[in-house]
């Protein structure tokens, strides 16, 4: 490596991609506006049957899943003890970091009664049976964990060095807290299904539910980290860290590896052969689901293909579209409500959707250019 | 990997092995389902009675306050007056839904016939809706067992729309201050000691209200009947002086419906058709909130695994950034 510290990049903040990232998130803004006067009706194609839609299950559920990075470089680096990974360890935290706030910002303009949001912290409210409940209780107390993981950036960028050395003494407790968290509300997530029952596909509704969301969640955290390393070394002409990528591919492919066999293990003891050799959309996405894991399952495992930066790039692109496939399929495609319910979303659903992910990228940009974040230098 | 990392490691995957070998079958997980409160109120719909008249409708719209519905082909006629929705929404609390086959010539035929259905909350002796809401909005009353709704408390997470396995619960998403509509059992009216408004202005007694113990007894009365014998039908409240409605037994499916779906519900369902056909869907004996509660328990266990994981994951964090300082 060029140099072992972390630098902020610099360079032109208002560049045209930037700009067009501004355009869809004020566009973005437009229907949120229309949603708070209107209501939830007048932007979303939601309905009776469909109270959920790619507001919970893009924005909260797999946005978070995308946040993941920082939870599952932790493990690694920290509880494993892998220190070779630290270099990718902070442009993790910084994507979960955005991941989680903006999951937690989805979920204020998705809620029916945003206003009375602060009952969930109210203790004659509470309803600790809810998963509902953990959840918001874990997520809430993450994204602080995920401010406070970080941090040392912006100490370090504001030069407050006697601040950052009291941090640095506590903040083992913090970063256990960073692995403890997203462990349990990311399989929760999965356990929010489990009260479905036969409203799910059985393809989908197991009480392995919780661990298989878990799993998923890690490995997705990977993939955000390989997708995320490639492009921001190859954009900004950094040092490249394909090194360190390379030795992690096998760890994520292995992870894969034992979701898919456990996962069709289970199908099987269940004796859910039949569903998935039925002629209907289920089946179907459940074999697109499942193909979308298994390449880059074989590609991350293969000595010979993780070597190649472009097969370990759609790796890692196939992961996270598989995961987050995995996210819809679970909770809209399995979902059958009856009563000839159907939900696509609408074109300003998707127009908000769209808008966030693009404000998750523009304060990427802003983070990685003016606060220490990355590492390595360019060379000259 | 230095002796007590592997050790807690290995400890760390045996307290998960141990978490979850139970989930093989879901039943060791499951907690019990909860039982019928003690003096448990609810309804007797039965579908042969219903006439289709929607009174019920009209009168739960009157007395809860909720306005009339009408369809995008029909709004601009009789604004306001003909009541026309076509299920329960966020506008409609209760409902009557028909079913129709062939020629439709035949009551209560599943071949060539038709028969109503009402569609509103059976509140659940194990509501799924209570198990899931995060900020306890959904309250069953432990002594009638209703299920009410405090939309002071609710956030609007839909959950329990999404939850309920009957599809109750509904979200009015054309409001911008929305909240959930869902039956209640008008339970303002019962606290004046009358009785919900469907059961009231239900003019054959197909709608009757009364305790879950007594109306169960009585929809076994009305099946251990021969077809054809003609038998008074109470209408109201079961056990009121009220004029009965006399008319022959029909030929009724001997299931009653509600008894032990999702773990059971305080609504009794007498039908002269598969329920299926009318929209009520098969359900196990087993409530799914046991399973999802069940689960959740069995993993936390109280809050003492996470934090005995959290211990072990301190530990860990210490003695690494330890280590990495060091080789810094």
């Amino acid at each position: 490596m060029a140099q072992d510290t972390h630098q902020p990049l610099g360079g032109e903040l208002l560049t045209k991609p930037f700009l067009f990232l501004g355009l869809l998130f004020a566009i973005a803004v437009y229907f949120l506006v229309t949603r708070f006067i209107f209501g939830l009706g007048s932007v979303t194609h939601l309905n009776g049957g469909y109270p959920w839609g790619i507001w919970v299950v893009v924005d909260v559920i797999i946005g978070t899943a995308f946040g993941c990075g920082g939870f599952a470089m932790a493990l690694l680096v920290y509880i494993f003890n892998k220190g070779e990974y630290h270099p990718l360890m902070r442009p993790a935290l910084l994507g979960g970091l955005f991941g989680y706030t903006l999951g937690g910002m989805a979920v204020i303009f998705d809620l029916g009664r945003y206003w009375n949001f602060y009952n969930l912290l109210l203790p004659w409210y509470a309803q600790p049976s809810s998963v509902m409940f953990e959840v918001a209780l874990c997520v809430m107390a993450y994204i602080l964990v995920l401010w406070i993981e970080f941090s040392p950036a912006f100490l370090e960028r504001f030069g407050l060095t006697n601040a950052k050395r009291k941090l640095k003494r506590f903040l083992y407790i913090i970063i256990a807290l960073g692995v403890l968290l997203p462990t349990l509300h990311q399989s929760s997530l999965g356990s929010l299904l489990l009260v479905m029952g036969s409203q799910l596909s059985p393809l989908w509704y197991t009480v392995w539910l919780p661990l298989w969301f878990l799993l998923t969640a890690i490995a997705m955290g990977y993939g955000i980290v390989i997708l995320e390393s490639t492009l921001v070394t190859n954009a900004f002409k950094l040092s490249s860290e394909q090194r360190i990528l390379r030795k992690l591919s096998p760890i994520v492919g292995w992870l894969l590896a034992a979701f898919l066999v456990l996962r069709f293990l289970d199908l099987l003891a269940r004796g859910q052969v039949a569903p998935m050799f039925a002629a209907d959309m289920n089946a179907l996405m459940f074999w697109i689901e499942i193909l979308m894991f298994v390449i880059p399952t074989v590609i991350l495992i293969s000595p010979v293909r993780r070597i190649d930066q472009r097969q370990m790039f759609l790796a890692a692109l196939l992961l996270l579209g598989a995961g987050s496939l995995y996210r819809i399929n679970a909770f809209l495609v399995a979902y059958a409500p009856g009563n000839g319910w159907s939900y696509f979303p609408s074109a300003p659903e998707l127009m908000v959707t769209i808008g966030v992910i693009a404000l998750e990228i523009m304060l990427y940009l802003v983070f990685v250019k003016k606060l220490p974040v990355l590492h390595g230098t360019r060379p000259a | 990997m230095d002796k007590s990392r592997r050790r807690f490691i290995q400890g760390a995957a045996g307290a998960i092995a141990g978490a979850v070998a139970p989930m093989e079958s879901a039943k060791a997980l499951r907690r019990e389902n909860k039982q019928l409160p003690p003096n448990a109120l609810g309804m007797l719909y039965d579908s042969t009675l219903c006439i289709g008249c929607r009174a019920c409708v009209t009168a739960c719209k009157d007395a809860n306050d909720v306005p009339v519905e009408q369809p995008a082909h029909l709004r601009d006629w009789n604004v306001g007056v003909w009541d026309s929705g076509e299920d329960i929404s966020g506008k409609t609390l209760n409902s009557i839904r028909v079913f129709t086959h062939g020629t439709k010539e035949h009551k209560d035929h599943a071949e060539n016939g038709y028969a109503f259905v009402k569609r509103h909350c059976l509140h659940c002796v194990d509501p799924s809706c209570v198990s899931v809401c995060p900020v306890s909005a959904m309250l069953k009353d432990g002594d009638t067992g209703i299920v009410t709704h405090n939309p002071d408390a609710c956030i609007g997470c839909r959950y329990c729309v999404y939850g309920c396995p009957f599809g109750v619960p509904q979200f009015q998403f054309d409001e911008p201050f929305g909240k959930i509509a869902k039956c209640q059992f008008c339970e303002h009216l019962q606290k004046q000691d009358e009785i919900p408004a469907c059961c009231d202005v239900c003019p054959t007694g197909a709608s009757l209200f009364g305790r879950v113990d007594d109306l169960q007894k009585e929809a076994e009365q009305r099946l251990a009947k021969q077809p054809g014998d003609r038998y008074d039908f109470p209408r109201g409240r079961l056990g009121d002086d009220r004029p009965t409605h006399e008319a022959a037994i029909p030929e009724y499916e001997s299931h009653i419906y509600g008894v032990k779906e999702a773990g059971g519900t305080q609504i009794r369902y007498l039908t002269g058709i598969p329920h299926e056909k009318l929209g009520l869907p098969k359900l196990p004996d087993e409530s799914y909130a046991a399973l999802s509660e069940g689960v959740q328990h069995t993993l936390y266990k109280g809050m003492i695994a996470p934090l005995a994981l959290l211990g072990g994951l301190i530990y860990l964090a210490r003695r690494s950034t330890k280590q990495h300082e060091d080789e810094e």
